[in-house]
């Protein structure tokens, strides 16, 4: 790893933070066993900023996302948020792993939604957007629930606070999905592939809380196959094939006038 | 039935832009006919046929005089019997208790990422299973025969305290060790097998929200582990309950030990194995409800609405005949 060039260290002094850096991946590597899965990956989103990940499945777009909150140990590179790098704290020319503990810790910075929801289906709608700000943050319970009713109402779910996760529908899962992750009040939002899992006349009220959500300011890194979503909100297109970023830029470059064959080709298709 | 669908789909006549009229088809209502449910007439045989022999059976518990139903009510809530039982439920529960506490240890053990506790936990369980709980109780019962004193220390160093194990490890202590010991290991592969049926994923979003290990856990993983736990772990609980009476072996006074010993007096064989049957019975029965309730309560979000309980259903029923005798008519 080189760093002679990239300030980034493990305290707040690194001036990626100051450029509005929001998050820093430089040179990722990672592999599943003899399987190349990212190889090389750069990428930067300044704060505020929606980056949109498109690109065919299997080119690396939900393993980068996961190894952008540590749920993936990279081969080689770095990612760091915010300054802070992720999963390691450097110490001189060195980089220790850090314990679960310490990762966790670091997650609650970083929000992520999963395609297939993941809520905790024992527990209500409440209980799953209180139990991380509760358990991890040490917030009152009072203070919790308020805020996941606020919350709900956000997403427009007001109404099914005591419900539990299989009497909602797919679309209602995952906006109760965001808003648990909102409830970590996280730096970053990682989304993974969020509508893939649902029905086609549930997929707008899901973009339509996330493009709230980039209205209002949120750092976002969204994969998805939404086309028409990318040119609509995105800062960033970013396209991804076979392990490495092949182009990236504004969607009307990238999305538009791809320059690359590749990009051309995928686009082609899903247009 | 054939005709008239042809009837009705007729061709409209052609030059017409308004739908046609169907033409009615001149067939009758048949919503209206009497419906004749199918007749199975050999299952009406087959119930009788098994009536037949339940009744027989039931004849005979009454009026032959071999079961010594007198005897069976003199000894049933004696006091030697009461307090057998108690000993039993007493092997029962601390069996449980120890024997699930050290198998959930060992399950953890055993999908932890150190191969060492894999390898120690995996060792037990295949010793435990492979040992036969008699020969095991017998090892544990002659315990001060290998090791006559027992002490707490330093690992191959100096002992602080020390015990004398024929005063440490009683009859009864030993049974319990012995039944915990042995229920641990399988303990262990039912809360193994819990914990693995939990979708991967739930962990992976209780990490990705940065709750603590150690609560996700307590309050992801188990909960929901316990839907698979339950019934396999009941299961051992009631053979745990009835394997108890493997323990008469040490002399320990147990229901089926107590029982022995009565009939060893008065040779009334049948009446007191009567005896200790109803006991297991009756208190297996109370095992299985409160299972039922368990698994209830750890059911919840898993169904869309969660079916009501017997007990619920049966209110439903009466306050449904107290409705139809008040307005003089049972409705469907």
């Amino acid at each position: 790893m080189s760093t002679d060039s990239d300030p980034v260290t493990g305290t707040a002094a690194g001036t990626s933070a100051g450029s509005g850096l929001m998050v820093d991946v430089r040179g990722v590597h990672k592999n599943f066993g003899a399987l190349e899965v990212l190889r090389g990956v750069d990428l930067q989103v300044r704060t505020g900023e929606v980056t949109v990940v498109l690109g065919p499945s299997g080119s690396g777009k939900s393993t980068l996302l996961r190894s952008i909150n540590h749920l993936e140990k990279l081969n080689r590179g770095y990612i760091s948020i915010d300054g802070e790098l992720i999963g390691y704290r450097r110490v001189g020319s060195k980089l220790h792993e850090l314990k679960e503990r310490e990762v966790l810790k670091q997650r609650l910075h970083i929000g992520f939604v999963f395609q297939n929801f993941n809520l905790f289906p024992h527990l209500t709608v409440v209980e799953n957007i209180i139990e991380a700000p509760v358990s991890a943050l040490r917030r009152s319970r009072k203070a919790a629930v308020e805020q996941a009713g606020r919350l709900l109402e956000r997403v427009g779910l007001a109404d099914r606070a005591d419900a539990y996760p299989r009497q909602l529908s797919g679309g209602q899962q995952q906006r109760v999905a965001i808003a648990r992750a909102l409830a970590l009040e996280p730096k970053v939002l990682l989304f993974d592939e969020p509508t893939s899992a649902l029905d086609p006349e549930l997929v707008g009220e899901v973009l339509d809380v996330i493009k709230d959500l980039a209205r209002t300011g949120t750092t976002m890194i969204v994969v998805t196959h939404e086309i028409g979503f990318a040119r609509e909100v995105a800062d960033t297109v970013v396209f991804m094939d076979d392990g490495v970023i092949v182009e990236q830029g504004p969607p009307a470059e990238v999305l538009d006038r791809p320059r690359h064959a590749r990009t051309q080709a995928f686009l082609s298709k899903v247009l | 039935m054939d005709t008239a669908t042809g009837a009705a789909q007729a061709a409209p006549p052609p030059g017409r832009l308004v739908p046609p009229q169907r033409p009615v088809p001149d067939r009758e209502d048949l919503a209206t006919l009497k419906v004749v449910p199918a007749r199975h007439y050999w299952r009406w045989v087959a119930g009788v046929a098994a009536l037949v022999v339940v009744a027989q059976f039931s004849h005979g518990l009454v009026t032959n005089p071999g079961w010594d139903w007198d005897t069976f009510f003199l000894y049933l809530s004696a006091d030697t019997v009461l307090k057998a039982v108690w000993v039993t439920l007493q092997l029962t529960v601390y069996g449980t208790a120890l024997g699930f506490a050290l198998g959930i240890v060992l399950a953890f053990m055993r999908l932890s990422r150190s191969v060492i506790l894999q390898t120690v936990a995996w060792t037990y369980i295949w010793a435990f299973r492979s040992i036969p709980l008699i020969v095991q109780l017998l090892f544990w019962f002659n315990l001060a025969y290998l090791y006559k004193e027992l002490g707490i220390g330093i690992p191959f160093g100096p002992v602080l305290w020390s015990f004398d194990t024929m005063n440490l490890v009683s009859a009864l202590s030993a049974a319990v060790i012995g039944l915990a010991l042995h229920q641990a290991a399988y303990a262990a592969e039912i809360v193994r097998g819990g914990i693995i049926s939990v979708d991967a994923g739930q962990l992976e979003a209780a990490a990705a929200l940065g709750i603590p290990r150690l609560r996700q856990l307590r309050r992801i993983l188990l909960p929901q582990a316990m839907r698979s736990i339950l019934p396999n772990a009941a299961n051992e609980v009631i053979s745990l309950f009835k394997g108890t009476s493997i323990v008469s072996v040490m002399a320990i006074g147990e229901l089926f030990y107590q029982v022995q010993v009565i009939y060893g007096r008065n040779g009334r064989v049948v009446p007191l194995l009567m005896v200790a049957t109803a006991w297991y019975i009756l208190l297996t029965t109370l095992l299985t409800i409160a299972q039922y309730y368990v698994e209830r309560h750890f059911a919840r979000g898993a169904e869309r609405t969660p079916p009501p309980t017997p007990l619920q259903r049966a209110r439903t029923f009466t306050r449904r005949m107290r409705a139809a005798a008040a307005t003089g008519g049972i409705q469907k």
